[in-house]
């Protein structure tokens, strides 16, 4: 009886990871198919990952999206950190208004956010790249504060004040105390922010423009044209890079549980 | 004028005055112990000095330089915090050398300011140790270390032994005094233990809702306590309220006891202060008042007993044991027996009714 239930519990575990990554697994199974058929196994090639450095436009997406994700979630992180900074020395009120309002863009719908983004950006500036690094900031933001905050808020005032009462300026502070305390928490808003941006569709679809594409938008664009599996093979490749930050994002929180004990 | 001069400071939090019209001086190279019950503005007095808060008013002088404006990292004073406050991320050899690296001294001269500091509070060979790995008392020991090595002029100490438990408190009492005598610099002590502050200190500023009680030697602040706060906060007290008939001879509970304090005029109201250790018990009929044991608990050192005598419970430790429900007598030597005036201030009044 203990065997079945174990047995049973196994086979539940297996079904769930099987509904959810079967649709990936097919897409990675294609991407490896010598055939331009999606039913038709016709064996195994790396063909269309070989090819994928020649195709302009995929290509010319990838460049952009590595622009754009690079800038956004760097300025994302420098401007999410020093906002965290902020609300944790704020009043609690006025710090609960903040990260109340820090959680709008995080709640509210892709769509209605992208929408609003590119009215705002069509009436003050024009949609390019530049717009879209500006709303992947909008929306990376957020992330990072609320992996930085609680560093922020573990970490006692007093450490402050000692490092002020050894003779440090507030920036000497900052950068030898603050700043390797709250570390982990700004890596790990880094890679959410990274990840984010990255993966986002909605928001940079309206913000784009004409002539301008990240990895996702071109996919989405290419993808209703025809059948191209270079596109299977650039899709897996994301996935890739998405499964590696994760673990990497993980196995970081791990190693610091460990040392807290 | 003085080595550090608390010049009318006043400062508030929000509508809570927690300072009023402050003043204070304290001489160079004494030890000199802040002592109060919580939120009487101890901390806040220490913290004014360190650079941590801002007064509202008044001002502050070290050396007769006005350091009133001068922001923390400028002061020639360092601070060992309640709660260690050592850097995490760094080794003990790195949180010592923090202070001396910000004033661009050597490697070899930081190393063997290292070395020094590690020694004088007993953690030699420890450099390479993480903060982690240490117990709580060797944390605060890294800490008095790290503010020690900067050579300041003032070393503030918030409650730096709050956190450890008594046999270690005690130990950590007399460290901390050969490291005054070793460095002969300003120690400036906050604590709410009386005990604490009777040992170290070489003058006493007993402090209750902002306002300085008394200051003066431990032997004067537990010997001649100024008022009935005072009295009740250092050691416990029979506090009694009585009348000064005259020079020497006060009149209490019913009955007229001489004593040796003059001065205070005739048919004064006053408060009589008397040790329960300066209470001795005899035979019923033989002291200048009867009463009967209510309680006997045992206290290591000494017994201390509840006696009621009339309306009154005395509170006295003897090494002696007594029966409960035994009849004695209670006399006091005139010595023994301190005069206080009445409070003036009603902080002072409100304290008393909240004991």
């Amino acid at each position: 009886m203990k065997k079945f239930k174990k047995g049973a519990s196994y086979t539940y575990l297996g079904l769930i990871f099987l509904f959810l990554y079967a649709p990936i697994l097919v897409l990675i199974v294609l991407s490896f198919n010598n055939s331009m058929s999606r039913t038709v196994w016709g064996g195994f090639t790396l063909q269309w990952y070989l090819n994928l450095p020649s195709n302009d436009t995929i290509m010319d997406a990838l460049f952009t999206t590595l622009r754009i994700t690079l800038s956004s979630s760097i300025l994302a992180t420098i401007l999410g950190t020093s906002a965290a900074i902020g609300i944790n020395r704020m009043k609690k009120h006025h710090a609960a208004i903040m990260l109340g309002a820090t959680n709008i863009p995080l709640l509210n719908a892709d769509i209605v956010t992208g929408i609003s983004l590119m009215l705002l950006f069509t009436r003050f500036t024009s949609l390019g790249e530049f717009s879209v690094v500006l709303a992947h900031i909008a929306f990376s933001v957020p992330y990072v504060i609320f992996n930085v905050l609680p560093r922020l808020q573990s970490m006692s005032d007093a450490c402050i004040e000692a490092a002020m009462d050894l003779g440090a300026s507030p920036a000497y502070a900052f950068y030898k105390v603050i700043l390797p305390e709250i570390f982990p928490g700004v890596l790990s808003g880094f890679l959410m922010a990274f990840t984010m941006s990255l993966d986002d569709f909605t928001i940079t679809y309206f913000t784009k423009g004409a002539g301008v594409n990240t990895l996702s938008t071109m996919l989405y664009t290419e993808l209703r044209k025809g059948i191209q599996p270079e596109l299977y093979a650039l899709s897996t490749l994301l996935f890739l890079l998405a499964f590696i930050m994760l673990i990497a994002t993980n196995f970081k929180g791990m190693n610091k549980k460990e040392v807290v004990r | 004028m003085e080595f550090i001069q608390y010049d009318h400071v006043s400062k508030s939090y929000g509508k809570q005055l927690v300072l009023d019209e402050l003043n204070l001086y304290v001489k160079e190279n004494s030890f000199v112990t802040l002592l109060g019950p919580s939120g009487c503005g101890k901390t806040t007095t220490l913290r004014l000095l360190g650079g941590f808060e801002k007064p509202d008013s008044g001002k502050i002088y070290l050396n007769g330089n006005d350091i009133t404006a001068l922001p923390a990292n400028l002061r020639p004073i360092n601070t060992v915090f309640q709660k260690y406050a050592l850097f995490p991320h760094m080794t003990i050899a790195e949180n010592i050398a923090f202070g001396l690296k910000i004033q661009k001294k050597s490697k070899e001269y930081i190393d063997d300011k290292i070395k020094y500091a590690l020694k004088l509070v007993n953690l030699d060979g420890f450099e390479k140790r993480s903060i982690d790995s240490l117990s709580g008392g060797q944390q605060q020991r890294i800490a008095i270390a790290r503010a020690i090595v900067n050579e300041p002029k003032v070393l503030l100490l918030d409650e730096p032994l709050g956190a450890l438990d008594l046999k270690l408190r005690q130990s950590m009492q007399y460290e901390l005094m050969k490291i005054k005598q070793e460095l002969g610099i300003t120690f400036i002590y906050v604590t709410h233990d009386q005990e604490e502050a009777l040992t170290m200190s070489d003058t006493i500023v007993v402090m209750n809702q902002g306002y300085i009680q008394q200051i003066g030697t431990p032997e004067d602040i537990y010997n001649e306590p100024e008022n009935a706060f005072v009295a009740d906060f250092i050691g416990e007290s029979n506090i009694i309220e009585g009348i000064m008939i005259k020079d020497e001879l006060v009149s209490f509970l019913g009955v007229q006891v001489p004593c040796v304090d003059k001065g205070f005029g005739t048919m004064k109201p006053v408060d009589v202060v008397i040790r329960p250790e300066d209470v001795e018990l005899g035979e019923p009929g033989k002291g200048f008042m009867d009463g009967v044991i209510t309680d006997c608990l045992f206290k290591g050192v000494h017994y201390e007993l509840d006696v009621q005598c009339g309306q009154y419970e005395w509170l006295v430790h003897t090494t002696k044991y007594f029966e409960v429900g035994q009849h004695v007598s209670l006399n006091v030597i005139p010595f023994n027996i301190q005069i206080m005036n009445k409070p003036e201030s009603e902080d002072e009044e409100v304290m008393k009714e909240n004991d």
